[in-house]
This record gives structure tokens, C-alpha cells and sequence, in this order.
């Protein structure tokens, strides 16, 4: 059985550790914090300008001066900042966000990433994507295995237009788990969705990939 | 002390075209994340003087109907630079039509470009956007991560001579099992014409107190015009504000008016009760 949107975002959460600071991309990914295990202290940021992104307001308590990335109206934590762009883009380039959940279109097995435009159709922008993918110590990347038609998302080389080299460290699916490994430069398959097999995984891939001889199942 | 504060939008830039402030083909910063921290009166008066070509330096368009979305109704904008404009249909006619220029510029490499402008900066290396669309025709230089170099190998990249090849050590970069340099992209300093930019309080000296997220980009543009305009919530003496306090330094700007923002929100987001 695949997993489930749900169960992906479960096991990003497992990514999370105690005292992380952690951005999370628009979609799939922002359900992460709805997982963040009791006790553990997460601070997420957004990258408009806020360290401390707390739950979704109450309606009295909607302002419109308080955003996420998304546009959606949030609370702030206590021990929450607020920053301008500037400082909060220097928070993500100088490597002082620990980790960056992400959505992709394309990842390459050498690690590229491709989610901001497809030639021909409307390009809306790379918002903060680019900066992310440059400057967070570590981006797991959740998305499904294949596209809508079957096609492979983790492919040799991407063929659109890249967010950015050989950034991602992990990569989450409905079918796997995979780690990059730094020296071999390929994906290290280390774990499969419960009656998901190599095969099936390998078959719904393109990319070159590695096996763990560890391989474990999913657990979320 | 010089009168800054006017008493409407409208006011703040009725004199500027005879200035030779407001020009066509002009170019304009203009604050706000989506349409959060906008100058909207300043929107629209800079719409009402019928300024038009102008090249607009803004992370988003507004949509439709408000913010930048007014001065792409009218067609007075003639170039984006920004960094994100899913939420605009006028926007997306305008494009596909090839009546409107767009330059997409990564929103921190866009934010730091505003900050390198307004602080004398003409160029700088960023990693942000290497090997993508955003890098082509750019200068790429290999460096050391700052944060992997507390030794300064970056000071002598490639250098055979001179002050710093004496000062760097001759031992590797920290961080021995990625001693690999990585390849940075030259982005140049953005200044514009004009600035508009939106706080939540001002002394009348100009001093500016931003307001949570509101903040955004209006601190760099503040400091990246040739003349900047504010627009503000409340208006207080000068002194009123605890120096410790102050997000933007009153010099930065030259005209201040009070207005009360509609504020309207693109996405209400709330919990269940």
C-alpha cells in the first residue's frame, strides 16, 4: 500500500528533532506541523519575516499584519520574532534554518530539484524557493513517486527548469524513503512503503539509484 | 525642522512631477509580502497622477483589484521586478499579451539586492539560484561557505600576491570532510527613483516602528530611493518613540502620511472553535 498525503507528512515529521529551527513549503509540506510530537520544541519559520509560527488564529483574533509565506492569517508563539525580509533571507542563506520540508516537481539523481515553472504555461515565480534550497542545512523533499500520468518525478536530469544543484538530502514519496549519499552522489533507497517492493520502486524510477542493505518499511 | 508629514496621499506626491521626482519610465520600490504591509493610498495616488512606463520593484502585484493590481488595470506599469505574482489575473493577460516586462528574482536574492543598493553595495555573491535560469549570462565564482572558512581562504581566491595572500594561514578550510568550494552567482544593488513604503507608526522626524509581518520588504526599500514616502497608522511627536524602538532612522525618509488601511486579507485562515 502507498502512502497516504497523510502518512508522507507523518513520517516528514519524524525528521524533526528538539530545539529544530525548520521552514516548511506551502502544500503538503505546512501539514507537517500538525505532527510535531507533544513535549518536542520546534520552531518554524516563515520566510515574510517571523521565527515562532504558532496555530491558526481564532476569528477575533485574525490580523491582517500577521501572515505566513501562503498569505493565510497565523498566530505567533511566545518567544516569537518578527524580522524583515532581508534578515530573514540572511537566516536562510547563512545556514541558520536546520531543515526545509519542501514539494517538488522534478528531483534529479544527482540531487537537483525542479519546482517552480514549466515552459509553456504561466511562470508565477520562485518566491523564496531558490533561497531555501541554496541555504538550509538540510531539504527533504515530499512529493508523490510518480506523476499523474506515471511519468518518473526522480528522473537522471531533470528537464525542467532547476530551483536548484544538487541540494536535497532526502526525499519522501507515497512509495519510499531515500537518503542522498554525499560521496556516491545517488539516492539511497532505505525505506519502502508497507508492501511496497525494490522492484516496484526501482520500476517507478528512473533515476540510478542505491539500496540500503538496511532496508527497513516505512513506519509513520 | 524640515515638514515632512502631509495630509494625505494625494499631498505627498502632488508636487513631485514638478520636482522631476515623478517621471515616466521612473523606477518605483513598493513594500509588502502579498498584501500584507502595502502603502495602498500611496498605490492608488501614485495611480492618480497618471505617472505611466514604470518599472515597479515589488515582491508581488497585488491582485486584481487592489494594490499594484490598480496600476496594472491602468497600464501605467510597464516592468515587474518581483519575485512571486500567482494572485493576479490582470497580471497574466497582460504578460501572455507581452504588454508587461517581468525580471523573477529570487525573494531573498531580491531582498538583498534592495539592502546592498540602499547600503552603497553595487554587487555581491549569493549561491541562491546557481545552475538555474535565474544564473544565466551572470558572473559565477567559487568560494568557500562563509561558515567553512573561519581561516579566510576566501581572501586569496586564486591570489599569488599581495596583503591578504601574507595573511591567510596555510592550513584547510575547517570542516575537513567538506572542503569543497561551491559556486556563487554576482547580483547587482537595486535602487529605485522612488520608494513607498508602509509602518505602522512614525515620529515626525520619520522615525519608523514596523508591525509584525508587515515589516517584510518596506525596510530595505526605505533605504534604496532616491525619495521615499511613507505611509503610517499613527503619526506621534518626535521623542515619543524609544530609540531603542526604531526599525527604519527618520533620515531615510522624506515625506509621512497618516492613513487608514483597509488591510484586506488574501487567505483568512482560522481554527476550528
Amino acid at each position: 500500500m502507498p502512502l497516504t498525503r497523510d502518512q508522507i507528512t507523518q513520517r516528514a515529521a519524524k525528521e524533526l528533532h528538539d530545539g529544530f529551527i525548520v521552514n516548511l513549503g506551502i502544500g503538503m509540506p505546512t501539514l507537517v506541523a500538525n505532527y510535531i510530537p507533544p513535549g518536542m520544541d520546534v520552531w518554524l519559520q516563515s520566510e515574510n519575516g517571523l521565527l515562532g509560527i504558532g496555530p491558526f488564529p481564532s476569528e477575533a483574533d485574525v490580523d491582517p499584519d500577521l501572515i505566513n509565506a501562503g498569505k493565510q492569517t497565523i498566530t505567533a508563539r511566545k518567544g516569537a520574532s518578527y524580522f524583515s525580509s532581508a534578515d530573514s533571507f540572511a537566516m536562510i542563506r547563512g545556514g541558520h534554518i536546520d531543515m526545509c520540508i519542501l514539494g517538488a516537481m522534478q528531483v534529479s539523481q544527482t540531487g537537483d530539484i525542479a519546482n517552480w515553472m514549466i515552459p509553456g504555461k504561466m511562470v508565477k515565480g520562485m518566491g523564496g524557493a531558490m533561497d531555501l534550497v541554496a541555504g538550509v542545512r538540510k531539504i527533504v523533499v515530499t512529493m508523490e513517486h510518480n506523476a499523474k500520468d506515471g511519468t518518473a518525478k526522480l528522473v537522471k536530469q531533470c528537464s525542467l527548469p532547476l530551483t536548484g544543484q544538487n541540494c536535497v538530502h532526502m526525499l519522501i514519496t507515497d512509495l519510499c524513503v531515500m537518503e542522498f549519499d554525499q560521496g556516491k552522489q545517488r539516492f539511497v533507497l532505505t525505506e519502502v512503503a508497507p508492501g511496497v517492493t525494490v522492484d516496484e520502486v526501482k520500476q517507478k524510477t528512473e533515476a540510478e539509484i542505491l539500496v540500503s542493505p538496511n532496508l527497513r518499511t516505512v513506519s509513520t | 525642522m524640515v515638514k515632512k508629514v502631509h495630509e494625505s496621499a494625494a499631498a505627498a506626491l502632488a508636487d513631485l512631477k514638478s520636482k522631476g521626482v515623478l517621471r515616466d519610465g521612473m523606477t518605483v520600490l513598493v513594500g509588502g509580502f502579498g498584501l500584507c504591509g502595502i502603502p495602498e493610498h500611496l498605490i492608488k495616488a501614485l495611480r492618480d497622477t497618471g505617472v505611466t512606463g514604470l518599472t515597479c520593484v515589488s515582491n508581488n502585484a497585488g491582485v486584481d483589484d487592489f494594490g499594484l493590481g490598480l496600476l496594472l488595470q491602468t497600464r501605467q506599469i510597464r516592468k515587474m521586478i518581483s519575485s512571486y505574482v500567482g494572485e493576479n489575473a490582470t497580471f497574466e493577460q497582460q504578460f501572455l499579451k507581452g504588454e508587461l516586462e517581468v525580471e523573477f528574482n529570487p525573494q531573498g536574492t531580491l531582498a538583498e539586492r534592495i539592502r546592498a543598493g540602499g547600503a552603497g553595495i553595487p554587487a555581491f555573491y549569493t549561491a541562491t539560484g546557481v545552475g538555474t535560469p535565474v544564473a544565466a549570462g551572470k558572473e559565477i565564482r567559487e568560494f568557500y561557505r562563509p561558515s567553512d572558512d573561519t581561516t579566510f581562504h576566501n581572501r586569496t581566491p586564486g591570489a599569488t600576491s599581495g596583503t591578504y595572500a601574507q595573511m591567510a594561514p596555510k592550513v584547510a578550510p575547517r570542516g575537513a570532510d567538506h572542503p569543497r568550494r561551491r559556486e556563487y552567482v554576482l547580483e547587482t544593488g537595486l535602487y529605485g527613483d522612488l520608494a513607498l513604503v508602509k509602518a505602522w507608526k512614525a515620529d515626525e522626524f520619520g522615525n519608523l516602528v514596523y508591525r509584525k509581518t508587515a515589516r517584510n520588504f518596506n525596510p530595505m526599500m526605505a533605504t534604496a530611493a532616491a525619495f521615499v514616502i511613507a505611509e503610517v497608522e499613527e503619526i506621534v511627536p518626535v521623542g515619543a518613540i524609544d530609540p531603542d524602538a526604531v526599525h527604519t532612522p527618520g533620515n531615510y525618509i522624506d515625506r509621512i502620511v497618516k492613513t487608514v488601511p483597509e488591510k484586506r486579507i488574501e487567505q483568512r485562515t482560522v481554527r476550528k472553535a
